[in-house]
């Protein structure tokens, strides 16, 4: 700090007593086994009743630990135990009850029973739900006003206390998602399956509404018949039908435990007012706990003391270990002490910090890609010489998510099931050309969609079997978009030959319904226009906010659209439930924002949904995705990749776009990093002296001036 | 005196609200509280039913303005206006659209608005009071020439070029301090060094030009020609005469603006990653959240009434002619 006060006060030091200057960290942080991070938005919530977004899941999913998670290493995608001793088992019953055997026809199946059985002996972190006097009675009276006066944070709590975790936190954490004060995003999905959720949320409401349960609704007196706790370890959740995909959602937050005693403890009067709340300082039994928690400056995750033995994965893929990726294997996890998150919400300082060494990993924004990222003359994108020579790595993946430009089906030029407007449609969809899309606005992030289902999703097939035929020729061993005179003769066949309307030569005018927010948004829309200008067709952008932008989707009155899903698990059912007729936005409020339904589409969807992944399940699919590239209700965009660089002296940055609690996964040189972070931030002092000296003759000539002014007689 | 502050204090209310009333009208012409409920809710398998819940627990659920069916008052009572808004007379701001306590909030967020603000504001005067008046002196000549040159080319450039310049050259070309962040205690001094100089040199084209224009009104005047004849030398009379004088508009100038420092600065507070006010209210409005935005909108009509009158009060200080 007195070398930053000489600085302030403009003064030089020789460079000798310089170390870093620059370094917003504390000086005694810099040889420790902590990761630097940062984010750039304020997560809204952290309980896991309600977070639903990455900036959410980056701090919870550290913390709270959901029956399952995914493999590490492992692709495609698999779930493997988190606290649970083996993946669940499913029985399928009849409506009479009776247990049907596993390859039984779906239209038997009237419920499905997941059985999970917990592993025993895992502890939850510190925390004061289970604080306990000196003779072990657990605290659970109300605080007084004065002991709730001292109480600035929830480090103030001077007792903590820990327990084993039961079957029975996680049946409460499900009567949770279940209550209707705490705004479960996905309430409305469970309740179309767990039995019993619906009639639980009804109870609870009716209890809220008469309001005299004082400060704390204890949810175990509520009945939840579809959940039972069978014993101390073991659960049993009975769901309607047949939903395979449910076990994913054992792998997210939603479902993972938390103690009644928390509930009750957040509950006291007085907390809320000070911000302490179970939305903010989360509970769990993960590697780490959040000890510091100022979402406008910085979330510090310590770890967890009574985190129990949990190993780096023996096992990866063909290479992994080539590359250095199973070095820890067998090791205990977390390697890292601390990780810190500072608030940064520009690019720019964000960016420089890392190339400071203050941030151990970051993404690539626009601005910055030229000065990481060069392409070879393959088209493989690899580091600058710069970057290599920081030692600096390079992580890429695809994402399990869809950009795509969407034709409101219900439309009366662009939509129907007529053969005049598929050929339409597919017309436009050769027309926009992606992978220039991708070129130009991603800096080449991204791989050009042939349908709904991204790489490394079951489904998503690679070379030419995974083509779309009517966008694409298979050429020299790669996709080819068809030549534009493709499209033009498909409009003509459509009744708009050269663009204009065959029937009264009046030229077909399109919208786009454009989310605009400022000056990139304009190359965009001008990217577009020249993209239907091929064509001839005129494009009228309509551009608005994002709260109209969505209300015009609810009513169905938009025409061409730009939007996007990202994976919830990665299950072809994921993404084609968003062409699946039912879901139809404008008419049943589903995620089908195009609002296309084809009846045989939905016949193979409801089939498809059921099956495990196999040969049998890949053939529906294939019969799907051919369906919606005939009837081309997308022009089916991109996927985007993830570009992700990091220092020399971090290890394990695996790309994992599924899981989202790898953080105990990697680990940290700190040595490395200290030594590094002296050589490139040495002070550079001369600049100081510079304007010392030039402050100083510029106070020359005033000076003189002054004298002889003083000196001069009047007139 | 006090009758005149009582009064301003009533003439105050109206004032209020009518400023939440167009704050009101104007949030809400943009954003329903289907909207509000969206954004907080998230897009994903949303359904009616969890749309209404959340407005039912946030009390959105009733007419904006005007409630035809209700009786008598409740018509203007029983609304999402009467409902947000009255709370505010108490300075109770209540909970925000995402569940935190504003209060509480606004109190943790000032500091750090304040730890640059008032840095800023006080070497800002001093460095601009100083150029100034060495330009006052130098009336005339190349010096008054060039410093009027400088400072128009100063207060030309934006905010944000001095931002990004200042980041760019002191903290990654010269490794002299921290390019963002902040800390508690003594510690963020560190942080502040950087902000606080971006915060002066940004200021200094615009105060020193201001400042001139003020002593060169003072230096024209019978009193300062008078001190001449009595053959004071032109340091005196500039330092203890002109200075002395030119100081009540200089004062009134700043006493406004002292309420507001709480505020904080929208930019500088973005891009120095500082957590104050100013990028509270960043965050409420790209968040939707009516409930912050209200808030900060009255807590800056209310400082911004304070500092005008706070402002007069400070005329009767400095010159002894003004009476309320």
């Amino acid at each position: 700090m007195f070398k930053v006060l000489i600085v302030s006060l403009g003064l030089g030091v020789p460079a000798s007593v310089a170390a870093v200057w620059n370094n917003p960290y504390p000086a005694a942080q810099d040889e420790q086994n902590i990761l630097y991070s940062s984010f750039s938005e304020r997560p809204k919530h952290l309980d896991p009743v309600r977070a639903y977004s990455s900036d959410e899941y980056m701090f919870i999913a550290q913390i709270y630990e959901p029956p399952l998670q995914y493999h590490f290493l492992r692709r495609p995608y698999t779930l493997v135990p988190l606290t649970t001793d083996g993946i669940p088992e499913v029985v399928y019953f009849n409506r009479e009850g009776v247990p049907l055997s596993a390859d039984v026809s779906v239209a038997d199946i009237a419920y499905s029973e997941f059985t999970i059985r917990i592993r025993a002996g895992i502890l939850y972190q510190p925390h004061p739900a289970f604080a306990a006097d000196d003779q072990g009675v657990g605290l659970r009276r109300p605080m007084s006003s004065s002991e709730l006066a001292a109480v600035r944070t929830l480090a103030d709590f001077q007792r903590t206390g820990t327990r084993e975790l039961t079957a029975d936190d996680y049946v409460y954490q499900i009567k949770r998602m279940a209550n209707p004060q705490l705004h479960c995003p996905i309430a409305g999905v469970m309740g179309q399956y767990i039995v019993g959720f619906s009639e639980l949320s009804e109870d609870i409401a009716r209890t809220l509404e008469q309001n005299d349960y004082g400060d704390y609704l204890d949810l175990r007196r509520f009945p939840l018949t579809g959940v039972t706790t069978i014993d101390r370890y073991t659960y049993r959740i009975r769901i309607k039908g047949k939903y395979p995909q449910f076990l994913y959602w054992q792998a997210m937050p939603f479902f993972a435990p938390m103690p009644w005693e928390a509930d009750r403890f957040y509950s006291q009067a007085g907390l809320q007012e000070k911000n302490i709340s179970l939305d903010w300082f989360p509970v769990g039994t993960g590697p780490f706990m959040l000890t510091q928690n100022n979402p406008n400056l910085r979330m510090v995750l310590d770890r967890n003391p009574n985190f129990r033995s949990e190993q780096f994965p023996m096992l990866g893929q063909e290479g992994d270990a080539a590359s250095g990726l199973l070095a820890d294997a067998g090791r205990p996890l977390p390697f890292i002490d601390r990780a810190i998150y500072s608030l940064e919400k520009e690019s720019i300082p964000r960016w420089n910090k890392f190339l400071q060494g203050y941030y151990d990993h970051s993404g690539i924004s626009s601005d910055s890609f030229d000065q990481a990222i060069q392409f070879s003359a393959r088209g493989d994108a690899q580091l600058t010489e710069r970057m290599r020579q920081r030692g600096i790595g390079l992580s890429t993946a695809v994402a399990v998510s869809s950009y795509y430009m969407g034709f409101n089906m219900l439309h009366a030029v662009l939509g129907g099931d007529s053969e005049r407007a598929r050929k339409l449609r597919r017309a436009l969809s050769i027309a926009v050309d992606f992978e220039e899309f991708i070129a130009i606005f991603t800096n080449g992030r991204g791989v050009a969609a042939q349908g709904p289902i991204p790489p490394g999703i079951f489904g998503n097939l690679d070379g030419e079997a995974g083509v779309n035929p009517y966008v694409y020729d298979w050429i020299d061993g790669r996709a080819r978009r068809k030549p534009i005179s493709v499209a033009k003769a498909l409009l003509r066949e459509a009744g708009y030959p050269n663009g204009m309307e065959a029937s009264t030569g009046k030229p077909l005018v399109l919208h786009f319904e454009a989310v605009a927010r400022g000056p990139d948004d304009k190359a965009r829309l001008n990217w577009l226009r020249k993209q239907m200008a091929k064509l001839s067709i005129q494009l009228v952008v309509r551009a608005t906010d994002y709260n109209r932008f969505r209300e015009k989707m609810l009513k169905g009155t938009g025409e061409i659209f730009f939007w996007g899903w990202n994976a919830d698990y990665p299950d072809p059912e994921n993404f084609l439930f968003l062409l699946y007729g039912p879901n139809a936005k404008a008419l049943h409020n589903g995620e089908n924002a195009s609002n296309y339904e084809n009846a045989e589409f939905d016949e193979l969807f409801s089939q498809m949904k059921n099956m495990e992944n196999g040969a049998r399940r890949q053939a529906v699919i294939d019969r799907m995705l051919n369906i919606v590239r005939r009837d081309a209700p997308w022009m089916w965009g991109f996927h985007p990749q993830a570009f992700s660089l990091h220092h020399a002296w971090i290890r394990n940055m695996q790309p994992n776009l599924m899981a989202n609690n790898t953080l105990k996964y990697v680990r940290i040189d700190p040595e490395l990093r200290a030594a590094r972070r002296l050589a490139w931030n040495e002070p550079v002092l001369w600049p100081m002296g510079l304007v010392g000296v030039l402050f100083g003759l510029s106070i020359v000539p005033a000076v003189i001036g002054y004298r002889r002014r003083e000196k001069s007689t009047a007139l | 005196m006090i009758a005149y502050i009582v009064r301003r204090l009533f003439y105050a209310i109206p004032i209020l609200i009518g400023v939440n009333l167009l704050t009101f009208v104007l949030f809400f012409v943009i954003n329903t509280p289907d909207d509000i409920a969206r954004s907080q809710l998230g897009d994903r398998h949303l359904t009616a039913e969890s749309i209404d819940n959340w407005k039912r627990a946030h009390g959105y659920h009733k007419p904006l303005l005007y409630h035809s069916e209700a009786a008598g008052m409740d018509k203007l009572i029983d609304t999402v206006f009467f409902d947000k808004s009255v709370r505010l007379f108490a300075m109770d701001f209540g909970r925000s659209d995402s569940g935190r306590d504003i209060g509480h909030d606004i109190s943790q967020r000032m500091w750090p608005s304040l730890a640059i603000a008032v840095p800023t504001l006080l070497v800002g005067i001093g460095l601009n009071i100083t150029f100034a008046l060495l330009i006052a002196f130098f009336r005339a000549t190349f010096i008054d020439y060039w410093g009027v040159v400088i400072c128009v080319v100063l207060l030309s450039v934006s905010s944000l070029f001095y931002i990004i310049g200042g980041q760019y050259l002191l903290s990654k070309l010269f490794h002299l301090v921290p390019i963002s962040g902040y800390d508690t205690g003594w510690n963020a001094i560190k942080f502040l060094v950087l902000p606080v100089i971006i915060g002066v040199i940004s200021g200094i084209g615009s105060g020193t030009r201001w400042y001139r224009t003020l002593f060169l009104e003072e230096i024209g005047k019978d009193y300062v020609r008078t001190a001449r004849a009595k053959g004071l030398s032109e340091r005196v009379v500039l330092f203890r005469h002109v200075l002395q004088n030119a100081l009540i508009p200089i004062l009134t100038g700043v006493v406004v603006l002292l309420p507001l420092l709480f505020m904080g600065s929208l930019i500088v507070e973005s891009f120095f990653g500082i957590p104050g006010l100013g990028s509270y209210t960043i965050d409420g409005i790209q968040r939707q959240d009516f409930a912050i935005v209200r808030s900060m909108v009255f807590l800056g009509s209310v400082l911004y009434i304070l500092g005008l009158l706070l402002t007069d009060i400070s005329y009767t200080l400095v010159d002894p002619r003004v009476r309320l």
